[in-house]
């Protein structure tokens, strides 16, 4: 075991496979070195720190301010709005989280994400009829990325005509959530700046409108729907709307390209799926096993000295959760290392667990679920034309960011 | 049976018996299955349905938004079993290893597993009980019959018992718009298995949904009208409500009689077991062919100072019965222990109520996180400074933190800050139990003596 090892994560050269380090970290299962992170990467550890109310997600119990962090920062979506569910504790978390729930999902509204099928199915058909070139397509481009930032349009209630302008404020945040390390970091900053600004703006205009006429998407429900907990304030829902644009989006386009990768390194699966698209189901759990979208949890503090393993993790320390290195987990997965659908048993940290458990998940799951399943249905004999293929920088939101891979065809 | 092979020969043509064939009985018939047990395996079960679910029996089905026969238990895997269902065992021959059908048959076996639960203990007026729009919920049948009723529209229906069947009983009639009168002894609903502090909470939510809630009295008297449908009841205060449907919902009985004079000891509190579910016979000396498992069982918990604990919950029949199962095909040395952590769930009025641990060996709770007015908070309960039980109302996924505590005997009152603590939850305050020698409704969570031999107990009995 090195010092070296969160820099190595850290690391560019090896976002390709990051595992041989989760590994190597896990046999030291609490992790810390100097002033850096303690670090978790077994699998129960992080499940029951995941449950555990001596720990917060507010970075205001920090000892040491998020920045001295070199995860935090990149991770961090810094804007002037105030700090969304995901940063907070209860019972602010509990309140907001309930309040956004509350035209998402059980028990106020158990259908919404089921009545979004036909409308996922017609999204995902339409981005792989517009697939012109098959002997080269990127994935990401040309799939991945478009898909969930439609459906978080649709979701929200964004009109048609302004889904391009929608498109193009996301693309820019993404991408310096995502930096280049080559480009003008004070250029890049200026640039995302004004996007959030625009999108911050955009959306406050649209939450006027659906105030005063409401229709029947989320943004109008978070706008004016009033529960027992109140209407939430102007800038609530847009830093609700800015949490579910972000966090949905950019971890959906990982599953899904993470997705296709892995089962086009497993051609057998690939070709069951292609037969079968119930397969679906069991092959997006596993992949939120095996690769998952948010590799770990880089945001949270202790309230007291708490004891892991043996070893006091001191009051105010950061922490970091490792889902990927629990995810594969000896001691909680046979042959974890090996991606295997048919495994009955798939209890993976890929949602995380607890109070933040992924809100998306039941969205995420479907939208991979259907991507998956028509790419592998329609795709003639489909193969990766790298691989490994190039990624993003962002070591916490991992995934390739560009996909090359060609095709015979594309069946009707 | 071990020593010559014959375990091998049981698992290949042995013949096993299920008493009971409810969620205890199933579990156990798929996990025989499952580790390769081969022989012959027989089912008996008293009501004339294959196996089915419980808990939405008085939620979903009492809400019209499921009938009581779409409640069948999901198979986990085939059993291939001789179904006897709709004919009750009545008794047993240990020696010639025999279980006696009603219908005059006996059935043997080399390996008996006893599953035969519990039922809803009835208005013990028998007149009075045999009125029409008395009920009793236990059963698929009793939850039709009573849904039926409710889809009528009565104009009030009265619950006699605010423990937690009595209680979601409650949310769903005012669910369904109709009045609602809960007459509890106690003074306040789920005091048995909660204690006062939190069943003030319970009784706050009550009134918020609009039920008449009368606590601190007992009912008296059911009267009928001349057609013999019930009309109103008497209460001990002596006030009367007219209610044309009446629920009596006053905890449970264990189905043990057909065992009376078997040699087994199994009485009115459950039938004994080790915690590797072999029953006790009557002189306290554990069986090695007849298990038991679920809520007729009462097996001693390591936790818990090894009392006898019997547990009518849905995740111990569960557990146990695969206990039970995975010893039955067991040397001894590879026999487990039953040693699952007491947990339940109850859903009402728009609250999902859920505990681990034995909250009633609570003495005093404190208010770890959230807040009793908010209807939203984690209690923990100390017994002799060491957590004992949890109960979270909206807050399940704080409970497994806490499950962890009492698994680890951690200290009461824990010592350390947590997320979300309110002023309330400074110090901890008395559990407010009722006093045991207080008959009230029987509690969730038995507590008995530490003698397996059942019959040298008082028994109080649990009704008002």
């Amino acid at each position: 075991m090195t010092e070296a090892i969160l820099r190595q994560i850290i690391n560019y050269a090896h976002r390709a496979d990051p595992y041989p380090l989760y590994e190597e970290l896990r046999k030291t299962p609490v992790y810390h070195d100097a002033d850096g992170p303690f670090v978790l990467s077994r699998y129960y550890d992080i499940q029951s720190l995941l449950h555990d109310p001596r720990i917060s997600s507010d970075a205001r119990n920090l000892k040491t301010p998020a920045t001295a962090n070199p995860l935090a920062a990149e991770a961090d979506d810094e804007t002037a709005l105030p700090p969304s569910f995901l940063r907070l504790d209860p019972p602010e978390h509990d309140r907001l989280r309930r309040m956004t729930n509350r035209p998402f999902g059980p028990p106020h509204s158990p259908r919404r994400v089921h009545e979004m099928h036909g409308e996922l199915k017609d999204i995902v058909s339409g981005l792989i009829d517009g697939i012109d070139n098959p002997d080269r397509i990127d994935l990401v481009d040309q799939f991945s990325y478009p898909f969930p930032v439609t459906v978080i349009c649709r979701l929200l209630g964004v009109p048609r005509e302004d889904e391009a302008r929608f498109h193009s404020w996301a693309d820019t945040i993404a991408a310096s959530l995502d930096p280049d390390p080559g480009a003008d970091t004070d250029e890049r900053a200026k640039v995302s700046h004004n996007a959030r600004t625009e999108l911050g703006m955009y959306l406050a205009g649209l939450i006027e409108e659906r105030r005063k006429k409401p229709g029947a998407d989320m943004l109008s429900q978070l706008s004016t729907a009033g529960g027992p907990d109140g209407v939430m304030t102007t800038m609530e829902v847009l830093s609700t709307a800015a949490l579910l644009l972000i966090a949905g989006h950019e971890t959906t386009v990982n599953l899904i390209t993470n997705g296709m990768l892995t089962l086009l390194r497993n051609p057998d699966v690939l070709e069951r799926l292609r037969k079968d698209p119930n397969l679906a189901v069991p092959v997006v759990e596993e992949l939120l096993r095996f690769e998952p979208p948010v590799q770990l949890v880089p945001q949270r503090t202790t309230l007291t000295d708490i004891e892991v393993r043996g070893v006091t993790i001191p009051k105010g320390a950061s922490l970091w959760l490792v889902l990927a290195a629990g995810n594969r987990d000896p001691d909680r997965f046979e042959d974890p290392d090996r991606f295997d659908p048919d495994r009955g048993d798939i209890q993976h940290l890929g949602f995380g667990s607890g109070i933040h458990s992924c809100f998306g998940a039941p969205l995420a799951r479907l939208e991979a679920q259907l991507a998956l399943s028509e790419l592998a249905r329609r795709l003639e004999n489909p193969r990766l034309l790298e691989d490994p293929p190039p990624y993003r920088q962002n070591a916490v939101l991992r995934g390739p960011r560009h996909l090359p891979i060609a095709c015979d065809g594309i069946r009707p | 049976m071990s020593v010559d092979g014959s375990l091998d020969r049981l698992k290949r043509e042995g013949r096993i018996v299920v008493v009971g064939a409810s969620l205890a009985g199933l579990r156990a018939a798929e996990t025989l299955r499952e580790k390769g047990f081969a022989g012959s395996l027989t089912m008996i079960g008293d009501e004339p349905y294959e196996p089915y679910d419980r808990p939405p029996l008085s939620k979903q089905v009492l809400l019209g938004r499921a009938t009581a026969d779409r409640t069948g238990l999901p198979r986990l895997r085939a059993v291939d079993a001789q179904w006897r269902l709709g004919v009750p065992a009545t008794g047993l021959d240990m020696a010639a290893r025999r279980v006696r059908l009603a219908d005059g048959d006996e059935v043997e076996y080399d390996r008996l597993l006893i599953a035969t639960g519990v039922r809803a203990r009835p208005w013990p007026q028998e007149d009075e009980a045999e009125l029409d729009g008395v009920f009793v919920l236990r059963t698929r049948d009793d939850a039709e019959a009573l849904e039926r009723s409710l889809a009528q529209g009565p104009r009030r229906v009265l619950v006699i018992g605010a423990g937690f069947t009595g209680s979601e009983i409650a949310s769903a009639c005012r669910e369904r718009g109709i009045a609602v009168t809960v007459a509890e002894r106690a003074d306040a609903p789920l005091v048995g298995a909660l204690g006062g502090v939190v069943g003030e909470v319970a009784a706050e939510l009550q009134r918020k949904h609009g039920v008449d809630l009368r606590c601190g009295v007992m009912v008296t008297r059911l009267e009928g009208d001349s057609a013999g449908h019930v009309r109103a009841a008497h209460f001990s205060d002596g006030s009367t409500v007219e209610a044309d449907v009446v629920i009596v919902s006053l905890g449970a009985q264990r189905n043990t009689e057909w065992l009376a004079g078997s040699g087994l000891g199994a009485g009115l509190r459950g039938i004994a077991c080790d915690a590797g579910c072999r029953a006790f016979d009557i002189r306290g000396i554990v069986t090695d062919d007849i298990y038991v498992a679920g809520d007729v069982a009462r097996s001693p918990h390591p936790l818990f100072g090894y009392q006898f604990l019997s547990l009518e919950h849905w995740g111990n029949a569960v557990a146990q019965a695969e206990t039970a199962a995975h010893n039955m095909l067991s040397e001894s040395a590879d026999r487990r222990p039953h040693i699952w952590v007491p947990a339940f769930w109850s859903s009402q009025f728009g609250v999902n109520i859920k505990s681990v641990g034995v909250p009633s060996m609570g003495t005093e709770i404190l208010i770890a996180q959230g807040s009793r007015s908010e209807h939203r908070f984690t209690g923990v309960y100390g017994y002799q400074g060491r957590v004992i039980g949890a109960v979270t109302f909206d807050q399940t996924k704080w409970l497994q933190f806490y499950q962890q505590l009492i698994e680890t005997t951690a200290p009461f009152p824990p010592a350390f800050p947590t997320v979300d603590r309110r002023p309330e939850g400074q110090q901890p305050i008395p559990a407010d139990f009722p006093d045991p020698s207080v008959p009230t409704h029987g509690p969730t969570v038995t507590l008995s003596g530490y003698a397996p031999d059942d019959r040298r107990l008082t028994f109080t009995p649990a009704r008002h």
